[in-house]
């Protein structure tokens, strides 16, 4: 049951923390949580959809099918973070003056929105899938009986919500005035994060060349399986041995983001 | 845009045809063989046969993979040019048992 527990445990944990983080970055738009409770929703349904349709998808691409659906899932989601970024840089003006309240207008709030949303959905499809398959496979033949399995998998997946609910709730305790500030440079890492794991995929699936592979490795300091280390591999992108074409795609989308963020920020009013 | 679609998926399948091919085989959730000698500083084409009913992850940190293979079926996994060394994978659904070691040389 333990051993089912810690593997639901890991899978969840990156989509709770890149929950927590949405979460955080997105309060004081109205509507946010049904917008998360939405994304969610969907995210579920959808990979238990994927977990069905596993061995489709595995055959697809000449046997690639597997690592192209992740890289177009973390494609769209390094896109959405990105989006909110730079929706966020727009509306810094609002934010400043009350971090309660981004947004007054409603509409303009469910335009910021919708980018949670499919973040979201995105985060839980990706590792729900795995999750689903892996327990699936338990209970058909894993030499557990039902109800371990369900406990670990409850177990697991209590364990990974509350560390994204416990990464939220820190990151609330920071004073009003850098909050947004410290949610948007996560937000921009976690972006950065993703288009290095999404350049992992596009690389084994033989589509782009590693570069070099790996251009550093840090392991011995700091291990990818460490709690920190995968802590830091789902927020900032940590990875101990990156290769070049991972690097690549990280600092590109950080660069693209801030420029991004730059060039719509509104213009200070002069006094 | 499709020419360019078309070359990225030209340019792996003239690859493969010079890429050296390697077996693995997943049964009772232990990967056989444990121990894998592979050319280094040459990309490899492991092909992994999962003979168990249920799914597995092939993961390997050091070998920046991570591929899930459901039971029954196979999986293509190109990995490489390695520098010579021992690069450790592991089935992640059964890690207790499923447990090995490519080694590049």
């Amino acid at each position: 049951m333990l051993g089912v527990a810690i593997i639901v445990f890991r899978e969840v944990l990156e989509a709770a923390l890149i929950i927590g983080v949405v979460a955080a970055a997105s309060r004081g738009i109205p509507g946010r949580a049904s917008a998360l409770g939405t994304g969610v929703g969907a995210g579920i349904a959808g990979a238990v959809l994927v977990a069905v349709f596993a061995g489709s998808i595995s055959q697809a691409a000449r046997g690639m099918g597997q690592e192209i659906f992740n890289a177009i899932v973390l494609g769209l989601a390094v896109l959405m973070l990105a989006w909110h970024c730079i929706w966020m840089a727009q509306h810094g003006a609002a934010m400043a003056a009350d971090a309660k309240r981004v947004t007054q207008d409603v509409r303009q709030g469910a335009r910021g929105l919708s980018a949670i949303v499919l973040v979201a959905a995105l985060a839980v499809l990706r590792e729900g899938a795995e999750t689903v398959l892996f327990l699936h496979g338990m209970a058909a033949g894993g030499g557990l009986n039902a109800l371990s399995v369900v406990a670990g998998g409850a177990l697991g997946l209590l364990g990974g919500g509350a560390v994204g609910i416990a990464l939220y709730a820190g990151l609330l305790r920071i004073p009003v005035r850098y909050f947004f500030s410290v949610t948007g440079v996560l937000v921009l890492l976690l972006a950065a994060g993703l288009a290095g794991q999404m350049a992992r995929y596009l690389v084994q699936a033989d589509l782009l060349p590693s570069l070099r592979d790996p251009i550093w490795d840090t392991s011995w300091l700091l291990g990818a399986q460490s709690p920190i280390g995968s802590f830091l591999q789902v927020l900032v992108g940590y990875d101990p041995r990156p290769s070049a074409m991972q690097m690549l795609f990280y600092v590109v989308t950080l660069v693209l983001i801030l420029v991004g963020e730059r060039l719509v920020r509104p213009v200070p009013l002069k006094a | 845009m499709r020419k360019l679609l078309f070359l990225c998926l030209l340019v792996p399948a003239m690859a493969i045809a010079q890429t050296p091919e390697f077996k693995l085989t997943i049964k009772d959730h232990k990967f056989s063989p444990a121990e894998l000698k592979v050319p280094a500083n040459k990309k490899v084409k492991l092909i992994v046969a999962n003979e168990d009913p249920t799914p597995e992850e092939f993961e390997s940190h050091a070998l920046h993979r991570e591929k899930v293979i459901p039971g029954g079926t196979q999986a293509t996994i190109f990995i490489g040019p390695l520098r010579p060394g021992r690069y450790p994978f592991e089935g992640e659904f059964n890690s207790a048992t499923a447990k090995g070691v490519v080694i590049a040389e």
